[in-house]
């Protein structure tokens, strides 16, 4: 059974593989540096649908299939599914897992939603009461944008903290299998509010939040930076990733060697106008599904601590000058 | 963990990392873009004269134009990118605020032309349209009591 380790982890005991993944993206990500990565970029982001929103849909439901097959499984052989996405009543989801006819927990952790529904499907494994669970988070530009900015065809201006979200989904197909890589160990994150108010500044609304848990990770752990290959945090952007780094240097924890971050590296800054970086549930998402799993097979990563971080608010808790929760999980991978 | 960091000392950390926007860049940017819309908008005037129209039609006639070309050219996708450029130099001309109902006009159309369309075509003018009313009252009736 799991073991409860220090004040927020879990350690795994059973074999809990990540068997297959699947990923796919908009047309934008797909001119991307990770591009090879991806199994699917798309043509059309509208995917000939009558909406951003049921395009996004599509996009799951098409990836998550992609994922079963990739397994080797039917859907009929899936326990559950555990997704989530950006739109409200997580209906992105909801639409996208409808025709799949498999249990379904529908998860909200904003960006962070990769992190979660993967370190959820592992408690269910290890639990026993799950065979393999399907794993996923989506989001698509256009529908984030005409839920939490403006109309797509408004003349407006992004500021250079503003990131960029990421169309696409995610998913993995997890399950009890010797196959590597493994999911070792999650570390769940408390939710961190340092007051921030601007919502085109997320990287440094999640950057507390992506540091604490990294430090209550190594703390319950016991472990030193240097222990794992990658830390890979979700869309912190240029701006999180400085305030991470010194976050964490403030309390004796220095990964600015092996830190990498999902928003910077899924798309190419000069070329490809996205200011502060990628952002949305699919930006970790489809990193890990393609980049960062296809290291982990071929062992050009043996060790890998994935933190997807997540910015939590709604249109209307930013109008009524609430600030913005920032959360990360963190999720050991290993060979 | 360590020493617990305050919201303000956090604050000027974020400060210090993010980057500004780049004002002289986009004042520039602005000014060359909203000049030309203005001396689009002369010239439209100007030829309106003319044909013998008055200042009262030309003023009409340059602005039905001007309305009429932004809504079409958000329609092709093409103002949200003049704007990404020009910043407040396509938002402030009138261009700006047929761009800002024919957006949402677009946008939430797919929610119906009742909850939809009718509902949020001014999501974005509304404050304007509402803010300029009023003020205009309040000036209105300071002018009456001064004149």
């Amino acid at each position: 059974m799991a073991r409860h380790v220090g004040k927020q982890s879990m350690e795994f005991e059973k074999d809990i593989s990540v068997i297959a993944t699947a990923s796919t993206v908009g047309t934008k990500e797909g001119k991307g540096p990770l591009r090879e990565y991806f199994d699917v970029i798309l043509t059309d982001n509208l995917m000939g649908q009558e909406s951003w929103e049921k395009a996004e849909s599509k996009i799951a439901s098409d990836n998550l299939k992609l994922a079963v097959n990739k397994a080797g499984l039917n859907p009929s052989d899936i326990s559950y599914v555990v997704t989530g996405d950006l739109l409200n009543q997580c209906c992105g989801s909801t639409f996208g897992v409808r025709s799949l006819k498999i249990p379904f927990f529908g998860v909200f952790g904003a960006c962070s939603t990769m992190g979660e529904s993967m370190g959820l499907g592992a408690v269910l494994l290890e639990s026993g009461g799950a065979k393999y669970v399907l794993c996923g988070a989506s989001s698509h530009f256009a529908s984030a944008e005409k839920q939490f900015r403006f109309p797509m065809d408004l003349g407006t201006q992004r500021t250079p903290t503003a990131s960029w979200t990421v169309t696409g989904d995610g998913a993995v197909v997890l399950g009890i299998k010797n196959e590597h890589p493994y999911i070792k160990r999650i570390t769940t994150g408390k939710i961190i509010d340092m007051g921030i108010t601007d919502a085109n500044n997320m990287g440094a609304a999640m950057a507390p939040a992506a540091a604490d848990a990294i430090y209550q990770h190594f703390a319950d752990f016991g472990f030193k930076p240097d222990y794992y290959d990658v830390i890979a945090t979700g869309d912190l952007g240029y701006v999180g990733q400085k305030l991470l780094i010194d976050l964490l240097k403030d309390k004796g924890i220095d990964i600015s060697k092996n830190h990498i971050d999902c928003g910077i590296e899924i798309f190419d800054r000069e070329l490809q106008d996205t200011h502060c970086g990628g952002s949305g549930c699919a930006c970790s998402a489809v990193t890990f599904a393609g980049m960062l799993y296809n290291k982990l097979r071929h062992k050009n990563i043996n060790k890998l601590l994935f933190v997807p971080t997540g910015a939590l608010m709604s249109p209307t808790s930013v109008q009524q000058g609430e600030s913005i929760a920032g959360i990360a999980h963190c999720v050991g991978i290993e060979n | 963990m360590g020493k617990e960091m305050t919201k303000e000392q956090y604050s000027n950390m974020v400060k210090k990392a993010s980057p500004d926007s780049p004002i002289i860049k986009n004042c520039i940017h602005a000014f060359i873009v909203g000049g030309i819309i203005c001396c689009i908008g002369q010239f439209i005037m100007n030829w309106c004269s003319v044909f013998g129209m008055s200042t009262e039609e030309s003023t009409t006639c340059t602005s039905v134009i001007l309305v009429v070309t932004a809504s079409l050219l958000t329609g092709l996708g093409l103002y949200s990118k003049l704007g990404k450029f020009a910043g407040a130099g396509s938002v402030v001309p009138i261009t700006g605020f047929s761009n800002s109902v024919t957006a949402p006009a677009i946008e939430f159309k797919k929610e119906g032309f009742i909850m939809g369309l009718g509902a949020k075509i001014f999501i974005v003018a509304g404050p304007v349209i509402l803010y300029g009313v009023l003020t205009s009252i309040v000036v209105g009736i300071i002018y009456y009591f001064v004149s």
